[in-house]
């Protein structure tokens, strides 16, 4: 036990160990927020989508050699975002299988412009690193930690303004709307909102593990509580305790961050699920 | 004057009418059912007055001061809310919401208006319950203490009996009587039960194609052609379910 202690003090003596966690901390609690909404509006499509248009748009940004991809990676998303939530709602054209092809598009693009241009000699770990987070603890910039962590607390500030307008718009659109509230517009915010989580928390976590951020922590809190509040409250927690757990696991036992994080929270819904069985 | 004025109204989709040449008014305190056939076009109504769908010609007038967004619906319960993790106090708080105008919260009035109509219609022990594990009536209960809660002047049900058992069905309707006398809360509810409809009602309005069209007092549709065939069909029907 203590050899483990030691490790652990040991590895948070480096500072770039203690911004990622910071920043893992903050990425799932801002992906925490938002999952319950996502999975109730039937918009998990939207984070699904939006993590294979990312891995495209950073393709992109390697072949175009861009230092910084997140100016590049942020607006396509948001764009894209924009786009899946039109095409999810409008229910004239087949809206699900036009998701699906552009996902599944971007990936293959991405994938070809990464082998055709890539100038690196591991390509094969750099696309799996994209697609599945990093293998190892990241190494994470003062600057990166910065964005990081004022997106975040902008995130969450929005949440906390339009929290009961999402409640609202979440549970019944048409009265929402009858009763003036421009259910639209907050569609739209939800979308652009989670582009910007999914941006954030890609690095860390690879851009195909990102949704299970989103989605298990409020399906586990789902399972067991009865009220909204309790429902946010709960996954914001779950999705914390998950990453932090998962971030210092992955530390000492030299496994991949992104791949622990998720098993966390899968175990977690195993228990809730368990749970929520024998609450009923 | 009216609260609502509605002049050769047609309604429908894209442009397209799926009613037309209709004109009625509603007063202050009238308890208006709208009658008809399946897709005669009376959810659409609805929608129209509610301002969620564009009117394809005609003209509504609302009277009397009345604002646009004060008016309280109770929509047909859609598939997601059936397991949806909400507690009956933070859904009848969020017909509040209309009231907020730039305000990210509710006030402590809001909070007192909504348990105030959850007492009203008999809920307020349920506030703390989960809506999905509610029967159909209590459901229906917390609908309309949320619609309470958009307004205290008029009312829009669609179908609000729809999968209820009898016995909550003429509890609803009880219920809803009383706001319409108690409180002079004016009432615009779609029924298929038209029996129950004629009993409460005090003006009627029947939606079919622009022949087959009726609007006024519920004894004067009782005497009319379009009222006894459709009383009778309806009639019919319902004895065959209960034999
Ligand atoms: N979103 C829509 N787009 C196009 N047409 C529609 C739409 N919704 C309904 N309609 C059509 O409009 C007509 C009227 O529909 P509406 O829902 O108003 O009927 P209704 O009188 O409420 O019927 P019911 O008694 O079954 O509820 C129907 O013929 C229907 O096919
Ligand atoms: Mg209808």
């Amino acid at each position: 036990m203590n050899e483990v202690i030691e490790k652990l003090v040991l590895y948070f003596e480096y500072p770039f160990v203690r911004y990622a966690f910071v920043v893992v901390v903050l990425s799932a609690l801002c992906s925490s927020l938002f999952g319950a909404t996502l999975v109730l509006k039937r918009f998990s499509f939207i984070g699904d989508g939006l993590s294979h248009i990312a891995f495209g748009a950073i393709a992109i940004a390697a072949v175009l050699k861009l230092t910084n991809e997140t100016v590049l990676v942020m607006p396509v998303t948001i764009v894209f975002a924009v786009l899946l939530l039109g095409m999810g709602q409008n229910t004239k054209i087949k809206g699900d299988a036009a998701i699906a092809m552009l996902s599944v598009g971007s990936l293959a693009v991405g994938y070809l412009l990464m082998n055709a241009f890539s100038t690196s000699s591991n390509i094969a770990g750099d696309v799996c690193t994209t697609l599945f987070g990093s293998t190892s603890i990241l190494t994470i910039s003062k600057t990166d930690l910065i964005v990081s962590v004022v997106a975040s607390i902008i995130v969450i500030i929005i949440f906390f303004l339009t929290y009961n307008r999402i409640f609202a718009v979440t549970f019944d659109e048409t009265f929402a709307k009858a009763t003036g509230i421009r259910a639209d517009f907050y569609n739209l915010l939800i979308a652009v909102v989670i582009a910007i989580i999914i941006v954030l928390a890609m690095n860390l976590v690879g851009s195909l593990l990102i949704s299970a951020l989103v989605i298990f922590p409020a399906l586990s809190a789902m399972r067991v509580f009865g009220s909204f509040k309790s429902v946010i409250i709960c996954s914001a927690v779950i999705s914390v305790v998950c990453a932090a757990a998962g971030l210092v696991v992955s530390v000492l036992a030299g496994t991949t961050v992104g791949a622990t994080i998720v098993v966390a929270n899968i175990v977690v819904f195993g228990i809730f699920y368990t749970a929520g069985l024998v609450r009923r | 004057m009216s609260l609502i004025t509605c002049r050769d109204l047609s309604l429908g989709y894209d442009g397209r009418a799926v009613v037309s040449g209709l004109s009625f008014s509603v007063e202050k305190g009238d308890y208006l059912c709208i009658v008809g056939e399946n897709g005669s076009g009376k959810s659409t109504l609805i929608k129209t007055l509610l301002g969620l769908l564009p009117a394809v010609s005609g003209e509504i007038t609302f009277g009397d001061n009345l604002k646009r967004f004060e008016i309280g619906y109770l929509p047909q319960q859609t598939e997601a809310q059936k397991d949806f993790p909400a507690s009956v106090y933070e859904i009848v708080l969020s017909g509040c919401l209309n009231g907020c105008g730039f305000r990210p919260f509710y006030t402590k009035e809001q909070k007192k208006k909504s348990t105030g109509n959850m007492e009203k219609l008999g809920i307020a022990d349920l506030a703390k319950r989960c809506y999905r594990e509610l029967s159909g009536g209590q459901q229906q209960r917390v609908l309309l203490a949320r619609a309470l809660c958009a307004t205290h002047r008029l009312l829009l049900l669609d179908e609000p009996t729809a999968g209820l058992d009898p016995n909550a069905s003429a509890d609803f309707y009880k219920l809803v009587s009383k706001l319409n006398l108690d409180d002079k809360i004016t009432i615009i509810m779609i029924s298929h039960d038209v029996a129950t409809a004629l009993a409460h009602a005090s003006h009627i309005l029947h939606i079919g194609n622009s022949k087959s069209q009726f609007f006024g007092k519920t004894d004067e549709y009782n005497k009319s052609d379009i009222g006894t065939s459709y009383i009778c069909s309806c009639g019919g029907k319902h004895h065959e379910r209960s034999n």
